[in-house]
């Protein structure tokens, strides 16, 4: 059946019409890129990754939230934008008393909140005496474990005033802080946002003392110190920073605003970054490494970051119950092969736990490749349990493309080495946290980011009892080593110390320590006073933007 | 008809307080928890933490406590983002989805149902099998893989619309575009499926024999009854485009519903997980209500039964 449809005239007019309207929408269209206002508006647009939890800096856990916090807020001292050693912030100038277990910092005067509120050392005391507070349950609460009995208070043994913690406000403008013992980093550690001050009177409006989730820290609300103050959340969306003409050096603050965006998705990152989106990326995924290497080649960058991809061993039950085959399983795999092969991101062999030139500490290569030594171990083991083989051994990872990748290379090496059937186990993200966490592992994937640029940020991980151990490994001798690391005021001595604990963690293998981490992303030209650096930290107000020069 | 929105209003209720109950024992039966963390949080934390969002009280009487909350609009605090409830970040999110939504469907709409007439209309030769095989493609390729081919050819290749974002009109284009498309598809089959079959009823051969011209047989006589599966169609579909695509939402970075919904489940953001689900399946109710008032209104037969 056909049936005819009328033909009605159809006036040239109208598509005239209709052709003139769809090019205004197109011309409306085209906008230029956020990259090419940029440089009027002197805003940089910045790729945040995940949206951050908190911005309160006492509840804050994530990276995300660092990149946000330490535009809004600056602590005692600051960073210097090259090597992140500390440099005059809130404090204009510090001393170092009783061999560094006390310090005296002297505020500077002109140093204002938001609002224009002066900036005081009460407002450090009551910012301290906050996040330590049991009731409010900060994560990141022990950051301040340094301080003289702040445990007892954090733990709710004491009240503030009993515990007499090492907190104190000499007047408005000296603060002075006493510490358990001296501690060598103590002033890197400063630039933890946990260590950052709120100000008091807007978290009494709120009530949000002792109270998580209050609306205090949204834009219009928000009173901070740093350099940039909030003026716009929304959620998922675009989070924006604007100069705050209160901050002490407003002067030499050159962006007039940061656009942070979070943007989960590696991929829609780096489109965005493609479109003239962005100014910078979070992240790069390690597929599109090549492409963009040959596309962008001046504009990615592999950076030092400090931080270590590693496997747990469980000790708990067989087979790693037995040194033999933890050694066995470290020593078949080729960590340079990984990298190269595998990765193909920059990353290098960890060859042990703690980066090499971590606060200037080089630790002797222990986690070394010999895979005939393997096999005699695993056949000492084998021989001894009357075995032929090792029955097969669960690795457990976290979904994700990246874990699952590196799983299977290892699960070649052990293979072709020991000859061991190894069955992967990708889990969800929460659904793995609560299995390791419970010790229903034999062999599982970890990570783990410094907070500060010390050993110690590793090291402190493998103490006995220690949360993060997860291993059921302890050792006295580790402890001690680590405890005498922390404290001690020579170098020479903690380094010492330090190697001890390496060269335990090489001689149980309750760790096995697999690759460092490479910071990878994009960076647009435009952009300075950016520098690598280990903790990816890049103080704002010594960023801008300039032209490109032609070639 | 008073009777027949009375009674469904009616029987959304348990509906909602079943969905409401199975959602909230499936998250907290689910393993691990909204506190679970890389760096594990020590117990006295956790214990705080617990205590804040009222999970230390036995799970029945947190149940009970929902539902009372819920019964006075109060969908609580989300887990995930400790300063908002769950109703506001709804209600930021909707509207974005909801624009998202509407959009996408006028584009599945506008192509889809003028393809299925003609593919009806022209059965059996190229103007038939051009568009069904392209809505066959259109159905076989995934959101993300048109979404970026859409965003490299109009805004990398030629410059036309922003590759992401949500900030104005011309950022609506390209997402609307990549999920009506996917729509337009199926509209398009569905159209002309019901089509065929009502061409072939009497009642548009008296109205072809009394003289009607092709037009009025198509636009007076044979789209009404044509459009019935489609209709049918759109309930759920609407729902479905309206409460958030979490695919396309990552890929142009759309601060919509649809992301809430997935990465409340992963981040066990308990209350926000039940708020979405609730809100989608509220949304679903009172879509297929709608629906079923238009149906009546395009087909006798139906308003009869009602």
């Amino acid at each position: 059946m056909r049936t005819e449809l009328t033909s009605h005239k159809f006036h040239p007019l109208i598509a005239w019409v209709g052709c003139l309207c769809v090019a205004w929408f197109l011309q409306g269209c085209s906008r230029p890129s956020n990259v090419e206002t940029a440089l009027d508006e002197n805003i940089l647009h910045f790729g945040l990754g995940a949206e951050p939890q908190h911005l309160d800096p006492h509840l804050a856990t994530s990276v995300a939230a660092h990149n946000i916090l330490s535009a809004l807020l600056e602590g005692l001292v600051s960073e210097h934008p090259e090597t992140l050693k500390p440099v005059p912030g809130v404090a204009h100038r510090w001393e170092k008393l009783e061999e560094g277990k006390t310090y005296l910092f002297y505020l500077r005067d002109n140093a204002l909140w938001s609002n224009g509120d002066p900036v005081t050392a009460h407002d450090f005391v009551y910012s301290f005496r906050r996040i330590l507070n049991p009731n409010l349950g900060a994560q990141y609460a022990s950051m301040l474990h340094p301080l003289k009995n702040a445990k007892l208070y954090h733990e709710g043994k004491k009240t503030w005033e009993e515990a007499k913690v090492g907190a104190e406000a000499i007047d408005n403008y000296t603060l002075k802080i006493t510490l358990e013992h001296p501690i060598p980093y103590f002033l890197e550690l400063l630039n933890h946002y946990s260590w950052f001050p709120v100000h008091r009177p807007t978290l009494e409006k709120f009530d949000a003392f002792e109270k998580m989730g209050t609306p205090w820290t949204k834009p219009g609300n928000f009173v901070g110190n740093g350099p940039f103050q909030l003026v716009e959340h929304q959620i998922n969306s675009v989070i924006a920073a604007g100069k705050n003409k209160h901050y002490w050096d407003a002067s030499s603050v050159r962006l007039e605003g940061i656009r942070f965006y979070p943007i989960e998705s590696v991929d829609t990152e780096e489109r965005a970054y493609r479109a003239g989106f962005l100014h910078l990326t979070q992240s790069v995924s390690a597929d599109r490494i090549d492409y963009l290497k040959e596309k962008y080649p001046e504009e990615l960058y592999f950076e030092p970051y400090l931080g270590t991809y590693f496997y747990r061993f469980n000790l708990k039950s067989p087979p790693f119950d037995d040194l033999r085959v933890r050694q066995a399983f470290s020593l078949a795999i080729d960590r340079q092969r990984l990298v190269e092969k595998v990765l193909k991101g920059g990353q290098t062999p960890a060859n042990t736990f703690t980066p090499p030139g971590t606060g200037g500490f080089y630790p002797q290569p222990q986690f070394l490749y010999d895979p005939k030594k393997a096999r005699r171990l695993l056949d000492s083991y084998l021989s001894e349990k009357g075995l032929e083989r090792l029955p097969p051994i669960e690795l457990t990872y976290n979904t994700s493309e990246g874990h699952k990748k590196v799983a299977e290379a290892l699960h070649g090496m052990w293979n072709e080495a020991l000859g061991v059937e190894i069955r992967l186990f990708n889990m969800e993200w929460k659904v793995f946290l609560s299995t390791i966490s419970k010790g229903e592992f034999s062999l599982a994937r970890a990570g783990w980011i410094g907070d500060y640029v010390d050993p110690h940020t590793f090291l402190h991980m493998w103490r006995s009892g220690e949360g993060l151990n997860m291993t059921g490994w302890a050792n006295a001798s580790y402890d001690q080593a680590l405890k005498l690391g922390e404290t001690s005021n020579s170098e020479q001595e903690r380094w010492k110390n330090f190697q001890i604990c390496e060269d335990l963690l090489a001689k149980d293998f309750p760790v096995l320590p697999l690759y460092f981490y490479v910071h990878l992303t994009l960076r647009h030209p435009t952009v300075r006073g950016w520098y690598p650096t280990l903790l990816d930290h890049h103080p704002y107000k010594y960023v801008y933007l300039q032209k490109e020069e032609a070639p | 008809m008073k009777k027949f929105v009375l009674s469904r209003v009616l029987q959304a209720i348990p509906t909602l307080w079943v969905i409401a109950t199975l959602t909230f024992f499936m998250t907290r039966f689910a393993p691990g928890g909204p506190f679970d963390a890389e760096k594990a949080i020590p117990q006295e934390i956790k214990v705080k933490l617990e205590s804040h969002f009222g999970l230390d009280r036995p799970l029945f009487d947190q149940y009970l406590l929902y539902l009372k909350n819920l019964l006075r609009g109060d969908l609580g605090p989300s887990f995930k983002y400790p300063g908002w409830e769950v109703s506001e970040l709804i209600a930021t999110a909707f509207p974005v989805s909801l624009t998202l939504g509407v959009l996408s469907l006028g584009i599945a709409l506008l192509i889809g149902i003028p393809a299925g007439i003609i593919a009806a209309l022209r059965k059996n030769t190229w103007l038939d099998y051009l568009p069904m095989s392209l809505s066959m493609a259109g159905i076989c390729l995934p959101t993300f893989v048109l979404g970026p081919l859409l965003i490299y050819i109009f805004s990398t290749q030629l410059g036309l619309f922003p590759p992401l974002g949500w900030y104005g009109p011309a950022d609506w284009v390209l997402p609307s575009f990549t999920l009506g498309l996917f729509y337009a598809a199926y509209v398009a089959r569905l159209t002309r499926a019901g089509m065929l079959e009502t061409l072939q009823q009497d009642y548009v051969r008296t109205a072809r024999a009394k003289g009607a011209s092709p037009w009025q047989v198509v636009t007076k006589h044979a789209l009404r009854g044509g459009l019935l599966p489609v209709v049918t169609y759109l309930g759920p579909a609407f729902a479905g485009l309206i409460s958030g695509s979490f695919i396309i939402e990552s890929i142009f970075f759309i601060p919509g519903l649809g992301k809430f919904f997935v990465t409340a489940a992963f981040n066990r953001d308990y209350t926000m997980v039940l708020g979405t689900v609730l809100f989608y399946a509220a949304l679903i109710i009172l879509l297929n209500l709608l629906v079923d008032l238009l149906q009546a209104w395009l087909d006798p037969k139906a308003r009869q039964a009602q």
